[in-house]
C-alpha cells in the first residue's frame, strides 16, 4: 500500500526532478481528471472492449463468420446458437459483427495514422516556412476543405476502385485538411515565442525546431481532434461499405452488412439493425471519449 | 497595372481602397478554389482505370476507329492542354455524355437536382425551426433537463449512421405503423400527374392545385426530410447554445437584467439579436452539409436526386456522370461557403 502511496505522491509532485518526471506527472493528472468524467470513461470502456473483441475474435466468436448454412437462413433473434440471428446466407450475425470489429479498427487505425500525420507535416511546414510555400499549401488545403467530404471520397474510390485500402486512402485524403489548418495555427503562435528564438541562437536548424519543439506542442490538440473525428471516419467508412465501395463481400464489414440486410428490412429487420447498432455504439464511444479528452487537454474549447 | 508600377517606383503611392482590395482578394481566392476543384476532378478522371475510348467505341472496334476517337477526345495532347479543354467544357456546362443513357450529363443533373433541393430545403427548415429554439432554451436553462435532452440528441445525431437511421425510420414509420409513404417521391398512381414547373413535386402540386398529389408527396418526403432535419438540428442546436452562452455571460446582459428587463426581452431582443449573423452562417454551412448527407439518404429512400444519380453512375462506371455530379455538388458547396463568409463580413462589423 505504501508503495502505491509514494508512487502517487511522486506523480503528483509540484517539483518534478526530471523532464520525464514532469511529463509522467502531467499525464497522470490528466488521467485523474479524465477519470472523473463518467461519460468519457464509458466511452473508453467500450473502446477497450472493442479492441479486446477484435483481438480475441477467433476465440469469442461462436461460429465461423463466413460459413453459410442455407437451411438456417434469416433465423430471428434469440435462435438457439445464434443470439443475433442469421443473415440471408445463414451466417451467424454475432460472429460476423465480432470479426467486423477488426475491420473497423483497421480502417480507423490507418486513417488515424495517415490523415493527422499528413496534416501535421503540411501545417507545420506551412506555418514555419511562411511566404509562398505557405500560400500554396494553404490554398490546396482550402480546396480540399471546400469539397463535400463524402462526395470527394466517392469520386476517389470511383477512380481507385472499390476496396478497403482504397476507402482508407479516400477517407484520409478528405480528412487531413482540418489537421493542417490546426497545426499551422499552432505553429504560427509557437514560432514567434522567445524559447524558439533561444534555440535558434543556439544553432538549431528548422528541421530540429519543427520536429523537436513544434510537433510535441501540437500533439495534444491533434489527439483531441483525431478522437472526435474518429466517429466521422467510422461513419464515412460504413457509408462507403454500404454503397458497395468499401470492403467487399463476403467481408463482414458493418456498413456492407447493413447494405445486405436492407433488402429484408421489412420482414427480417435484425439483419440490418444489429450492425447499425454496432456502428452507433462505437462512434458514440469515440464521441464521448473525445469530449472528455477535450475537457482535459484543451479546456478552452469546451462549452 | 499603372498603379503597381507607381508603387514600385516609390514616389507616387496610390493605395487601393480597402474594400476594393478585399473584393479582389476574395474573388481571387474563389477563382483559385474553383480551379482547384476542377483540377482535382480532372485528375480523378485521368487516373481512373477505365479507358474512356474503349468505353465509347466498345471492345471490338478497329484500331483506326480507336485512334480516331482517341484523337477526337484530345487524349494525344499534353495534360495541361487537356485540362484547358476540360475547363472550357465545364464553363459551358458541358460535362460530356452519360455512358448509360447517351444523354448530356448536364441535362440529367438539371433533371435530378430539384429533387435533392426539395429534400434538403425541407430538411433545413425542420432543422432550423426545431434546432434554434432548442439551442436557445438549452443555453438559457443551462444544466436543466432540456439542456441534457439537447445534448443527448446532438450526441446521438453525431454518432448515428444516417443510412441506418433511415432504414430504421422506414421499418418503424412505414413498415410497422404505416404513417408515411414508402420509398420514392410519390405513390405509383401519382407519378407524372402534375405538370412539371419547378421539378419540386410539393410546389408543382400546389401550383396545379392538386392537393391529393401534394398530400401523397408530403407523406413520402416527410421521413427523409425529418432525417436530414435531425442531423442539421444536432449541429444547429449545439452551435446556437454555445453562441447564446457567450452572449448571456456578457456584461450588457447583466445590465439589462439589472435594469429590470423581462427575461423574454433579455433573451430574444438582446442576446438572440446578436447571434443572428453567426447563426445564419451556421445554417448556410449545414445546408451545404445536407446536400452531402442527402447522398446516403437518397439511396435509402430511392429518392431520384443527385446523390442517387452519382452513386448509380459510380456503380456502372459512368465516369462523366460521376465527375459532372461531383463538380456540381462541389460548386454548390463552395458557393454556400462563400455566401456564409460574405454574410458574416457584411453584417458583423467586427469582421471588417
Amino acid at each position: 500500500m505504501s508503495e502505491t502511496q509514494s508512487l502517487r505522491a511522486w506523480l503528483l509532485t509540484d517539483t518534478p526532478t526530471s523532464r520525464r518526471h514532469a511529463r509522467l506527472s502531467a499525464i497522470y493528472q490528466g488521467w485523474l481528471s479524465l477519470r472523473s468524467n463518467t461519460m468519457a470513461m464509458v466511452g473508453l470502456g467500450i473502446l477497450v472492449m472493442l479492441v479486446f473483441i477484435a483481438a480475441a475474435a477467433p476465440i469469442i466468436a461462436p461460429h465461423d463468420p463466413f460459413v453459410q448454412d442455407l437451411g438456417n437462413r434469416l433465423a430471428p433473434l434469440g435462435t438457439e446458437g445464434h443470439i443475433f440471428g442469421t443473415d440471408s446466407l445463414g451466417r451467424d450475425i454475432l460472429s460476423r459483427l465480432i470479426y467486423g470489429a477488426r475491420i473497423t479498427l483497421y480502417i480507423v487505425a490507418l486513417v488515424a495514422l495517415i490523415a493527422p500525420v499528413v496534416g501535421l507535416l503540411v501545417g507545420t511546414v506551412s506555418g514555419y516556412v511562411g511566404g509562398w510555400p505557405d500560400l500554396i499549401l494553404m490554398r490546396i488545403t482550402d480546396i480540399f476543405l471546400a469539397f463535400p467530404r463524402l462526395v470527394l471520397a466517392l469520386a476517389f474510390v470511383a477512380a481507385l476502385g472499390a476496396g478497403i485500402e482504397n476507402a482508407v486512402l479516400a477517407i484520409s485524403l478528405t480528412a487531413w485538411p482540418p489537421y493542417a489548418r490546426m497545426a499551422r495555427a499552432e505553429t504560427l503562435t509557437i514560432r514567434t515565442s522567445d524559447y524558439i528564438s533561444a534555440i535558434k541562437l543556439q544553432g538549431a536548424g528548422p528541421f530540429r525546431i519543427i520536429t523537436k519543439h513544434i510537433w510535441p506542442l501540437c500533439i495534444s490538440s491533434l489527439i483531441v481532434r483525431v478522437t472526435l473525428d474518429m466517429a466521422g471516419i467510422i461513419l464515412a467508412a460504413a457509408g462507403l461499405g454500404f454503397l458497395g465501395l468499401g470492403a467487399q463481400p463476403p467481408s463482414p464489414e458493418w456498413g456492407a452488412m447493413i447494405s445486405e440486410g436492407r433488402r429484408f428490412i421489412l420482414d427480417h429487420w435484425w439483419v440490418a439493425t444489429m450492425p447499425g447498432l454496432a456502428i452507433f455504439t462505437v462512434s458514440l464511444a469515440f464521441n464521448l471519449l473525445g469530449d472528455g479528452l477535450r475537457d482535459v487537454l484543451d479546456p478552452k474549447a469546451g462549452e | 497595372m499603372a498603379l503597381t508600377n507607381d508603387t514600385n517606383g516609390g514616389h507616387l503611392r496610390v493605395p487601393l481602397p480597402a474594400w476594393l482590395k478585399t473584393t479582389f482578394l476574395t474573388l481571387g481566392s474563389i477563382a483559385v478554389t474553383l480551379l482547384g476543384l476542377l483540377f482535382i476532378t480532372f485528375i480523378i478522371g485521368r487516373v481512373m482505370p477505365i479507358d474512356p475510348v474503349l468505353a465509347i467505341v466498345g471492345e471490338r472496334a478497329s484500331q483506326e476507329t480507336y485512334d480516331a476517337v482517341y484523337h477526337q477526345l484530345g487524349l494525344d495532347k499534353p495534360l495541361l492542354v487537356q485540362f484547358l479543354y476540360y475547363l472550357w467544357d465545364v464553363l459551358h456546362l458541358d460535362f460530356g455524355t452519360s455512358l448509360l443513357n447517351a444523354r448530356p450529363v448536364s441535362e440529367d443533373i438539371a433533371r435530378v437536382f430539384p429533387a435533392t433541393m426539395e429534400l434538403a430545403t425541407l430538411g433545413i427548415i425542420i432543422g432550423v425551426v426545431l434546432g434554434v429554439p432548442l439551442g436557445v432554451l438549452a443555453a438559457v436553462r443551462k444544466g436543466s433537463w432540456i439542456d441534457q435532452v439537447a445534448r443527448v440528441l446532438a450526441l446521438v445525431g453525431y454518432s448515428m449512421p444516417i443510412f441506418w437511421l433511415g432504414l430504421m425510420g422506414l421499418l418503424v414509420f412505414y413498415g410497422i405503423l404505416g404513417w408515411v409513404g414508402g420509398p420514392g417521391r410519390v405513390g405509383i398512381f401519382y407519378i407524372d400527374v402534375v405538370p412539371q414547373v419547378t421539378g419540386m413535386i410539393l410546389i408543382d402540386a400546389a401550383i396545379d392545385g392538386n392537393w391529393d398529389v401534394f398530400k401523397d408527396a408530403f407523406s413520402h418526403i416527410i421521413l427523409p426530410a425529418s432525417l436530414l432535419g435531425y442531423y442539421s438540428l444536432a449541429y444547429i442546436s449545439r452551435m446556437t447554445r454555445s453562441f447564446m452562452l457567450e452572449q448571456l455571460s456578457a456584461e450588457y446582459i447583466t445590465t439589462a437584467r439589472v435594469k429590470g428587463m423581462s427575461e423574454w426581452n433579455v433573451v430574444w431582443k438582446h442576446a438572440f439579436k446578436n447571434i443572428r449573423v453567426q447563426l445564419i452562417t451556421v445554417i448556410a454551412l449545414s445546408y451545404a452539409g445536407l446536400l452531402e448527407g442527402s447522398v446516403l439518404t437518397e439511396i435509402i429512400f430511392s429518392w431520384p436526386g443527385i446523390g442517387s444519380y452519382i452513386t448509380t453512375a459510380l456503380l456502372s462506371a459512368d465516369m462523366n456522370a460521376v465527375l459532372g455530379g461531383t463538380v456540381v455538388v462541389g460548386l454548390i458547396f463552395i458557393l454556400l461557403n462563400i455566401f456564409s463568409d460574405l454574410l458574416y463580413k457584411v453584417f458583423d462589423p467586427r469582421a471588417k
